[in-house]
């Protein structure tokens, strides 16, 4: 009954109300957006760094002799984990498993323009210096890629995306919950003289506290339930490109690979209950500091 | 049982609202307090719901001293001691039930018990047939009823009265007198502040009669006595 009132007192003050929910929304969206970042971040890192520690790629003109010598010279020096040839029948064959869903990559792509790799894993992530030049100064070599090049990059940007997404949302975090605060604290001194006699017939700290704190998160969960909606519907929009650019990430192609699916249904409905949560909790601290400033017992 | 021991209020910047008051009022007593305005009736009743705190002394309520109570357990004690104000205090946005059963919502009371309790006291003060009505469309001594009702709604021990008849006609002050009179019947120790002199000298209960905040009288079966002052201002508004 009490939460029923709740409601009814934020429609009896609807700009207030939008107020406060427009702040909690662009809050939760720039949040539920910068979360999703990190956890793709994340597990793009986590591909990364399970893949062979180098890549070499040969030349269009190098042979089978020539990637043969090279495994050959790289076994002797003892220090190398696993090798991996990859030809460009292989390279294709991947290819394919990875864009099967889009046939017009398929079709523009023959095995004459992959090159054949090597892939290589260093015993000890300490010999690749050693094995470096060794891998540069062969025969038939065109390119060699450290995958740590590559996750320092990707080490970088996740870095960069997560201070700049920390900053803007713990910015608007603060705007959220003074905005909160600032509706909750005209509410308590328009209910000045109700709150005087509810003190005077008994009521405790809390029963007059709950309605508020209740409103301010009820502001957090309704803001953070249209962000939610709003980003599902992007990332609907965009899971071709997230398929096409993400695909090959085992969780991730599980989950948007099909939209019928209890993972899915698991992440999306896991994903409103955290954005949720947040915005509830966001919305009474809010209504928490216009509390302990506003009402005294 | 209350006890004020050597109390005094001292508001700032002002004189004494009450000087070293050492009283005691026993369980199921029914006491008027009287005295002209500015005597520190008011004030009496606030010190016993903590609404205001005593500047020296000691005030008892059974075992609790109300003057150390902690701001957190304030609520207790209001639940123990119900009071009725003069200008009522009722919610305009809800209807007497609404009212009245506030006084058991607080308490965490469920829906069916909150309706048995509130009908039968509703029907102890009278109102039965405007429980839906809001407070506007109630008369002063509807109001006042529902007032009643909600103080005594919970059950308190003490039920504190601060001019309840102040706004009142003389047949409708009458009339709450009587639901008080029902009320001190189940043993509820009531404490009326007063300036109705018919009220006090027809009733004839325990009188305390306060000037300048302190005690001057203090009888059994006490009558108003009308003070210099009061004639003073009587005669002034005869002429």
């Amino acid at each position: 009954m009490r939460i029923l009132n709740v409601w009814t007192h934020m429609r009896r003050s609807p700009y207030q109300t939008l107020a406060a929910v427009v702040t909690m929304f662009l809050t939760m969206l720039l949040a539920g957006l910068f979360f999703l970042a990190t956890i793709f971040s994340s597990l793009v890192l986590q591909y990364f760094e399970g893949k062979p520690q180098i890549t070499v790629f040969f030349a269009d003109k190098a042979t089978v002799t020539d990637a043969d010598s090279l495994k050959k010279t790289l076994e002797s020096t003892g220090k190398v984990a696993s090798l991996k040839y990859v030809s460009k029948d292989d390279a294709l064959a991947i290819y394919r498993q990875q864009n099967k869903n889009d046939p017009l990559l398929l079709e523009m792509v023959t095995a004459d323009i992959l090159p054949a790799s090597l892939e290589v894993s260093a015993t000890d992530p300490n010999y690749l210096r050693d094995l470096d030049p060794i891998i540069r100064k062969a025969q038939g070599v065109e390119e060699v890629v450290f995958q740590k090049d590559v996750v320092d990059s990707l080490l970088r940007w996740t870095h960069a995306v997560r201070w700049v997404g920390g900053i803007l949302v713990g910015l608007l975090s603060l705007n959220s919950i003074l905005i909160v605060m600032t509706i909750i604290g005209m509410k308590i001194a328009l209910k000045k003289d109700e709150i005087e006699i509810l003190k005077l017939v008994g009521a405790s700290p809390w029963y007059i506290q709950t309605p508020f704190i209740v409103e301010g998160g009820l502001y957090g969960t309704l803001g953070a339930i249209v962000s939610w909606m709003i980003i599902m519907g992007v990332m609907l929009w965009l899971r071709p490109m997230l398929m096409g650019f993400l695909g090959m990430i085992p969780l991730i192609s599980t989950i948007f690979g099909s939209l019928t699916t209890w993972a899915f249904a698991g992440v999306a409905g896991g994903f409103l209950l955290f954005l949720g949560l947040v915005g509830f909790l966001l919305g009474s601290i809010g209504s928490f500091v216009a509390l302990s400033r506003y009402l005294k017992f | 049982m209350i006890r004020f021991d050597n109390v005094s209020k001292q508001f700032s910047g002002h004189t004494s609202a009450l000087s070293d008051i050492t009283v005691e009022i026993k369980d199921g007593e029914f006491v008027f307090l009287i005295g002209p305005s500015g005597a520190g009736k008011t004030t009496f009743l606030r010190l016993l719901i903590r609404d205001t705190v005593s500047t020296k002394g000691v005030i008892h309520i059974d075992d609790w001293n109300i003057s150390t109570l902690p701001s957190s357990k304030i609520y207790l004690l209001r639940r123990k001691v119900g009071t009725v104000f003069q200008d009522f205090k009722l919610l305009t946005d809800r209807t007497v039930f609404e009212n009245v059963a506030l006084g058991l919502e607080i308490l965490g009371k469920n829906s069916k018990d909150i309706s048995t309790r509130v009908l039968d006291v509703i029907e102890l003060v009278g109102l039965a047939d405007k429980r839906n009505s809001f407070p506007l469309q109630l008369s002063a001594g509807e109001m006042q009823r529902t007032g009643i009702a909600r103080a005594i709604v919970g059950g308190p021990s003490i039920l504190l009265a601060d001019e309840p008849t102040g706004n009142l006609d003389p047949q409708t002050s009458w009339d709450i007198l009587d639901i008080l009179k029902e009320i001190q019947k189940i043993g509820t120790t009531i404490i009326m502040a007063t300036h109705n002199v018919n009220v006090v000298n027809e009733l004839k209960r325990r009188t305390i009669t306060l000037n300048k905040g302190r005690i001057v009288r203090d009888e059994e079966k006490g009558k108003y006595h009308v003070t210099i002052h009061e004639k003073g201002k009587k005669e002034h508004a005869d002429s």
